[in-house]
């Protein structure tokens, strides 16, 4: 009976270990396969023309380099706007409130606001911006669009700066206190250097959403590729140009190309990030 | 040497919230001698050297009542500079926290606020600070290393050069030892000895011989009350008070 029972238990662990392995292995050829796909189907168009030059004859010539300006002038808004207002409202609820009920609805605010799906966020940015702000931003602009995923990524960027400013340990801004800092000093040379690698985090992740996002700017961006003049100015994306050209059958290659120019910038950005990210704390933990 | 009181403390009481952690203190606080706070865990003594340079301000729910007059000034007038005050009232922590930075920036952190950005200047500080906190010898050669890699009793000595940087005239340590081993307590303790010429320093431990060795008055306080204050050698050999007696030999019994 006992020798049955171990039996039994060492076939279930194996069972188990094998599922397991079973499932990492799915995700893993899951991401390969989708990643391969792109990359294959995407190369063939691919070339220094294609990056950096106008289409031409109907996408069936010259690339798709007003995208890949619009999206660029879009997700930079976007962080110029969200990073410093997230980062000041992190420090205002680490460092200037009481524990209390203002600072557990800003939090609930945050966390649902990161759960209101992109559309909504979209809507919101057309009749914000594009109706009512319409002299400020240029109705349907690059700024609107901006402006509309700055409001999206800002609770990513609130909360993870939050949570890394929590993390400086209370004694050294005690010390610096007791140094005759003021709590103005305190922040600006303890607490937002040690929350650097959690708010670039928070920026990486805001980056990635922001320019992978359709919804929120279709109604702000053009379908057409213009070269955006300013940012009051009319342009178009990536993502939206990709949607444009997969809905209407225009050219399947250039939405593959266009899928993976846009994987490319992601990883480019990323890979970026983390750089800067690893000099700023070596720099400032000298 | 002047025998005047720097600083002068009338019924000083304290509250967290509800809880009196301080209750009517009275001490008289010489200049350029180093006066030894002991007592029992839990009795207020960190709460009570905090209320020197009002460290307790940050603290949620904190009220004083009372006196803390530094040079006749009470610190707790609302026309006071609390920046000033932590200045010229530095304060050394039982556990010492460095900041994540190079020991030269740590040492360089209070004058760079307060007086100067000039690098020679700051060079010259820095090393001064360093020399007197007898920690200039082992860290000359690496003062653009983190000071996080520094041993527990270099990263106190770090955190007394800090402080000498700013100036202060008075310096409060909060049982700067009791995370070292003998021989860095040793040199604190010599640290101590010396820097009495030139200011005026409070110290907190739980150690009755590390009083007995650095202070020249001590006071022994009960469940937040002052109970018995005078010198040293008098307190330790002849307690006038029985919590006090009681406390000293049931130590050193
Ligand atoms: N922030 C706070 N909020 C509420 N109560 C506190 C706070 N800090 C200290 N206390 C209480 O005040 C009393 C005095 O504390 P304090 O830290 O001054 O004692 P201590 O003599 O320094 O003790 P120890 O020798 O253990 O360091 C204790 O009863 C403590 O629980
Ligand atoms: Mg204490």
């Amino acid at each position: 009976m006992e020798g049955l029972d171990r039996m039994d238990a060492k076939v279930t662990d194996k069972l188990g270990k094998a599922g397991l392995w079973l499932s990492a292995l799915f995700i893993i050829l899951t991401l390969l396969a989708v990643l391969g796909y792109i990359l294959i189907r995407g190369i063939g168009v691919m070339s220094l023309g294609f990056v950096f030059e106008m289409p031409r004859n109907n996408w069936r010539e010259g690339g798709i380099f007003p995208a890949i300006i619009g999206s660029l002038i879009v997700v930079g808004i976007a962080l110029l706007f969200s990073t410093p207002i997230g980062v000041g409202a992190a420090v205002y609820l680490t460092e200037f409130t009481r524990e209390g009920r203002s600072t557990k609805a800003i939090r609930i605010a945050a966390d649902s606001l990161n759960a209101v799906p992109s559309i909504v966020f979209g809507l919101f940015g057309l009749a914000l911006f594009v109706f009512y702000l319409k002299d400020f931003t240029g109705g349907p602009s690059l700024l609107s669009a901006g402006l509309t995923l700055g409001f999206m990524i800002l609770p990513t960027i609130i909360r993870t700066s939050e949570v890394s400013m929590r993390t400086i340990p209370f004694g050294e801004k005690m010390e610096s206190y007791g140094l005759g800092a003021t709590k103005l000093q305190t922040i600006w040379n303890i607490v937002l250097p040690g929350a650097i690698p959690g708010i670039v985090t928070g920026i990486i992740l805001g980056l990635g959403r922001a320019i992978g996002e359709t919804a929120p700017i279709i109604f702000m961006v053009s379908l057409n590729p213009i070269i955006p003049k300013s940012i009051l100015g009319s342009g178009n994306t990536l993502t939206t140009q990709l949607y444009f050209l997969a809905m209407e059958g225009i050219s399947m290659d250039v939405a593959f190309g266009t899928a993976l120019t846009l994987i490319l910038i992601i990883l480019t950005l990323n890979y970026s990030a983390r750089r800067l990210n690893r000099y700023l704390s070596r720099n400032l933990k000298r | 040497m002047t025998d005047e009181n720097k600083i002068v403390i009338r019924d000083l009481n304290l509250w967290y919230g509800d809880k009196r952690a301080l209750i009517d203190n009275n001490m008289d606080i010489r200049e350029n001698k180093v006066t030894a706070i002991i007592g029992p865990s839990g009795c207020g003594k960190s709460t009570f050297i905090r209320c020197l340079n009002r460290m307790n301000d940050p603290v949620e729910g904190v009220r004083v009542t009372g006196e803390v007059r530094i040079d006749s000034k009470n610190i707790y007038d609302k026309d006071v500079d609390v920046v000033a005050l932590r200045k010229k009232v530095g304060m050394l922590f039982q556990k010492p926290n460095p900041f994540p930075m190079s020991i030269y920036d740590n040492v360089a952190y209070g004058p760079r606020i307060h007086c100067t950005r000039d690098k020679k200047k700051l060079r010259e500080i820095v090393e001064e600070s360093l020399r007197n906190a007898t920690l200039w010898e082992e860290v000359s050669d690496r003062l653009d290393k983190s000071a996080l890699d520094l041993s527990g009793g270099q990263q106190q000595r770090l955190c007394i050069a800090r402080t000498l940087a700013v100036k202060p005239e008075i310096i409060l340590f909060d049982e700067p030892c009791s995370a070292l081993d003998p021989i860095s307590t040793g040199k604190i303790e010599d640290l101590i000895h010396e820097l009495k010429r030139e200011y005026t320093i409070v110290i907190v431990t739980h150690n009755m011989q590390q009083a007995a060795r650095v202070s020249d008055y001590t006071a022994y306080f009960l469940l937040g009350k002052m109970i018995e204050f005078g010198k040293t050698k008098e307190l330790f050999e002849n307690p006038k008070e029985k919590e006090t007696e009681d406390y000293i030999t049931g130590r050193f019994g």
